[in-house]
């Protein structure tokens, strides 16, 4: 029994590491080319470790573009699409959670179906709204389109976790003389704090890795890091290992912050699965 | 302290109607207890009076002002919940201190009577833990302690004592009739236990169906049920219910008669029936015995009464003890059924 058991454990231990590899080796892969000269990048067969390791690229990267601009528009775009995202997702979340009508589940359902329309069936009016509204090419454009798109997302995560909550809990605050704003501070917030930072790092993630709007509506100025990767593949043809180096400086930051927060990640992402 | 009154009281989720209407006064001071089968609407009731559900229709009255309208915590009420609702994230200290915060009290008389709480309650050693390090009679505790602080016109409790093990919940039990007495405070007590409303009650409201069946002080609804449903539903072990010629033969429906008033014998007596079961419990055995033409009868015979399963006995109704039960299930008395022949 226990020896049928172990081996199990071992076939899907061994599994779970082809699975991981297979998922991280075009990451892997990318790193590894960023470190190469452009022939090295190319070459056939490919060279996976023995070759001459270089840091030109990046230097060549950081010197002809404007690296630290595209990264903090990056940061404001993400965050602030996801800070204002959540101060309007959490208030929508709390009241259908908590004082569900008939129609609670259709506007959900409508909710998430946006998710579904792809987005280049509205570009042009999109487009068109930005223009006309001075939007094109501006941070806050940005910071609104991509709030709107990743407004659903946000909304259902934190449904299902505020759902977890039991109610007799919020009906207790509201005893106690807690008004709607005191319950949802003192009370909500807190109890779902880890639904709220998970739901907050994925919807960084989400805005952080955008690329359609951000590239359709973004000139120089406020491109993100985005933007910046795909000024790499421009007219001059496909340089792999600068378009590496620059894929892995535009990744490094999500990556690490992704790393650091996967505890959370993963659990927010499980909540309410298992009680 | 405060009377609470409910005038022409409905609710209605939809199209199903929880309560049809009560009319219902509890007097100032009361230990008054709701107690039913499960979904008969006494917890939809105390949330009518608590303002967590607003009544379709009729009004609630608390020392005769009409709260109908009013949000939950101006109505001067503390509840206490069956899953204790305590704050999660916040120390036992931080929970009773709760809704003194959310008044705007000052520093130091929150903490003076925090302490005040916790000395009642016997939580003085608890003050810095969060609920989850707390035993479940602990975390009672701790939402009483929350529902004391704000020194309610009433207390609401609702199945306060559910998830306690049979141990506990005696002695939480005698706990909040300490309190009771020591604050003489009006508490609203729901229950499905029919032992904790007979122990605790000033006055029992037994519910069915959303209609009150009968109000009265525990003794009144075991000596006088008006109906069938209440005489089933208070005592412990349940009245036994006969219908058929035995019932027609004393000019009722149904004829009910507690197991303490059957008297046994091994020997001689009116029915004659084979023992099902015999409970040995010391200081009383109940025997369980099957009729034939009469049912499954339980009698209750002091101290202990030598039967096995399988073995013979007799039984005697005491004819003064019967109720009888008209063909919808209310009282009916020894002259009015010899008025009807």
């Amino acid at each position: 029994m226990a020896g049928r058991h172990g081996r199990n454990k071992l076939v899907f231990t061994a599994l779970a590491w082809v699975l991981a590899l297979l998922v991280f080796f075009p990451l892997l892969w990318t790193l590894l080319t960023s470190f190469k000269t452009e022939g090295e990048a190319v070459a056939i067969p490919p060279k996976f470790l023995f070759f001459d390791w270089t840091l030109e690229n990046y230097a060549e990267v950081w010197e002809r573009t404007d690296y630290l601009r595209h990264l903090r528009n990056s940061i404001i775009i993400s965050l602030g699409s996801t800070l204002i995202g959540l101060a309007v997702a959490i208030p929508a979340a709390w009241a259908m959670a908590f004082s569900p009508t008939r129609s609670t589940r259709t506007v959900l359902l409508w909710m998430l179906s946006t998710r579904m329309l792809p987005a280049v069936g509205v570009l042009v009016p999109v487009y068109l709204l930005f223009k006309q509204a001075g939007l094109l090419d501006s941070r806050s454009g940005l910071v609104l389109i991509l709030m709107l798109t990743n407004l659903p997302i946000m909304v259902w995560m934190l449904y299902t976790y505020f759902r977890e909550i039991p109610r007799e809990i919020l009906e207790a605050a509201r005893m106690d003389g807690a008004t709607p704003l005191r319950e949802l501070a003192y009370v909500l917030a807190p109890m779902a704090l880890p639904g709220i930072a998970s739901t907050l790092l994925l919807n960084v993630i989400l805005a952080w890795n955008e690329s359609f709007w951000t590239l359709n509506l973004t000139a120089a100025s406020t491109g993100p890091l985005t933007a910046f990767i795909a000024s790499f593949s421009a007219p001059e043809g496909l340089f792999y290992a600068r378009l590496s180096a620059a894929s892995m400086l535009a990744i490094a930051p999500i990556v690490v912050l992704g790393w650091l927060s996967q505890k959370q990640l993963v659990r927010g992402l499980t909540f309410g699965a298992v009680k | 302290m405060a009377g609470i009154a409910l005038r022409n009281v409905s609710k209605a989720f939809g199209m199903q109607h929880v309560i049809p209407c009560i009319d219902l006064d509890i007097g100032d001071g009361e230990l008054v207890v709701f107690v039913g089968p499960s979904g008969c609407g006494k917890s939809t009731l105390l949330r009518l009076i608590a303002g967590l559900e607003d009544a379709t229709s009729g009004q609630v009255l608390i020392d005769g002002r009409d709260v109908t309208q009013l949000a939950p915590a101006q109505r001067g009420l503390s509840m206490v919940f069956q899953s204790y609702a305590l704050y999660p994230h916040m120390s036992v200290r931080d929970n009773i201190a709760f809704p003194l915060r959310m008044m705007g009290m000052e520093r130091a008389t929150v903490e003076r009577k925090v302490a005040d709480a916790a000395r009642v309650l016997n939580l003085q050693d608890y003050l810095d833990r969060k609920p989850r390090e707390l035993s479940g009679g602990q975390r009672q505790r701790v939402a009483i302690g929350r529902a004391i602080v704000r020194e309610p016109v009433a207390f609401l409790f609702d199945e306060p004592l559910s998830n306690l093990d049979a141990a506990l919940r005696v002695s939480m039990r005698m706990e909040i009739a300490r309190l009771h007495q020591q604050f003489g405070t009006t508490m609203i007590y729901v229950t499905h236990d029919q032992t904790e409303a007979m122990t605790l009650a000033d006055r029992i409201v037994v519910l069915n169906h959303g209609r009150v069946e009968q109000v009265g002080t525990p003794l009144q609804l075991y000596r006088h049920p008006a109906s069938r449903f209440v005489a089933g539903f208070i005592g412990s072990p349940r009245m036994n219910l006969i219908e058929g010629p035995e019932a027609a033969r004393h000019g009722a429906a149904t004829v009910g008669i507690r197991p303490e008033n059957l008297v046994l014998s091994d020997h001689s007596g009116r029915w004659q029936g084979r023992v099902s079961l015999a409970e040995h419990l010391g200081s009383d055995t109940y025997v369980h015995v099957d009729v034939e033409g009469v049912g499954a009868l339980t009698a209750r015979a002091a101290g202990d009464f030598d039967v096995r399963h399988g073995g013979r006995v007799w039984l005697t109704p005491d004819e003064a003890s019967l109720h009888r039960f008209d063909g919808e299930g209310r009282c009916v008395t020894a002259s009015e059924v010899d008025h009807v022949r």
